[in-house]
């Protein structure tokens, strides 16, 4: 009987191997973590969400609370924004502060305490219980969420953007509809009469 | 895996010619191609390839300074009433809640392709003829009440889209009258 050779010729599989590397680093966008995990509704809808100018307000969930978050697409904007927070509520963020807060893709923290967030290290803040969410009770005058909307709204004009930034609600699918109803309402007391809601992909035969 | 060298080792043999050493031309690529589906794991596991989708949403404005005098009269032939309640309920009825129209009365529904959308799709096409005209088509109003999720807003919203429906309003006021559906449809 003869002896035949273990060995196969690896240099397809190799190629293969390498072109698909090669299609993954091309086409991939980075995961970005999220503070607080939402679990969208699906819908049917084909349109897809923009890349760039969008402020996305995440409502979900978290240990039996209600939680908003906020989170802004532009980098550009984000110190901006910021700026216009410390001087409504009296604060004073240092430059290494403000060049933290241009890092964070979204964030559920009170004004007060977003040093302490800025402190943390990356991988804290994504913890659950870290982040109380941003208060937005329409009674009283803490309604932070709507000052946060009139600052990201100044900085885009400020930036010399042309387009007007376009506003997305992320709710979990099992959030009761007056918490949708309130985030809606701040965002209608200022004019904003149009946005996005985010929805997953449903299935074709719906 | 590793080749074996086979080239020479024989040596000399009956006073033959002295050859050169030839290296072997195959280089091992196991660690090569391990390497590479490794990097393919990583990749696919920490990206996101799908974006999520978006629904656009316009509201009418709410200042009042803009708001019309008087609330508009519309027909009420053309206007059908989703209710949405508690634990993925839904009621529709199609007219005035006191006169409804014909096969029109409250009645109870599941979302989906079998529920909601026949119904909406029926009058879709039904309503345009009774109006007689093109344009005065259905006007749906969709009314979330207080125990009802957004996934149920997304899917009524979903099936607007999907049925084609030119006119639907999200309307928040919730009559005493209908309140009592909401009451019997949430027992």
């Amino acid at each position: 009987m003869s002896k035949k050779s273990t060995s196969i010729d690896m240099t397809a599989m190799c190629d293969v191997a390498f072109l698909l590397l090669t299609f993954f680093i091309l086409t991939a966008t980075a995961k970005v973590p999220e503070p607080l995990p939402v679990d969208t509704p699906s819908s049917t809808v084909q349109t897809k969400l923009p890349e760039t100018g969008l402020v996305t307000i995440t409502i979900g969930k978290s240990e039996g609370k209600e939680q908003v978050f906020f989170g802004m697409k532009d980098r550009a904007i984000r110190s901006g924004a910021l700026d216009y927070m410390a001087q409504k509520y009296k604060l004073t963020f240092t430059d290494t502060e403000k060049a933290q807060f241009a890092l964070v893709d979204e964030f559920g923290v009170p004004i007060q305490s977003l040093k302490q967030l800025l402190a943390m290290k990356g991988t804290d803040r994504a913890k659950a219980g870290v982040q109380p969410g941003i208060p937005c009770d329409s009674i009283g005058d803490n309604n932070q969420l709507q000052d946060w909307i009139q600052a990201v709204r100044t900085a885009n004009i400020n930036e010399g953007a042309t387009k007007e930034l376009q506003f997305a609600i992320k709710g979990d699918a099992k959030e009761e509809y007056p918490q949708i109803k309130r985030v809606m309402d701040i965002l209608q007391d200022q004019k904003i009469n149009s946005f996005n809601l985010v929805t997953g992909l449903r299935g074709k035969d719906y | 895996m590793a080749e074996l060298n086979t080239g020479d080792g024989g040596g000399k043999k009956g006073g033959g010619k002295v050859r050169s050493k030839k290296s072997n031309a195959k280089v091992d690529l196991t660690a090569m191609v391990d390497l590479a589906f490794l990097l393919i794991t990583f990749f696919m596991l920490t990206t996101s390839l799908s974006k999520p989708q978006s629904m656009d949403l316009g509201l009418p404005d709410k200042d009042e300074k803009d708001k019309p005098e008087k609330d508009i009269k519309v027909d009420q032939r053309r206007t059908m009433t989703i209710i949405m309640g508690e634990n993925n309920k839904v009621k529709w009825f199609h007219g005035l809640l006191e006169a409804p129209e014909p096969n029109g009365k409250p009645t109870d529904a599941q979302y989906g392709r079998n529920g909601l959308r026949k119904e909406i799709l029926k009058r879709v096409i039904s309503v345009p003829q009774v109006t007689g005209n093109k344009d005065k088509g259905l006007i749906v109003i969709i009314k979330p009440s207080k125990k009802s999720n957004y996934r149920n807003l997304v899917d009524v919203l979903d099936e607007m889209a999907i049925c084609k429906v030119p006119t639907y309003a999200i309307v928040n006021e919730i009559t005493g009258e209908e309140m009592k559906l909401v009451d019997e449809m949430n027992k």
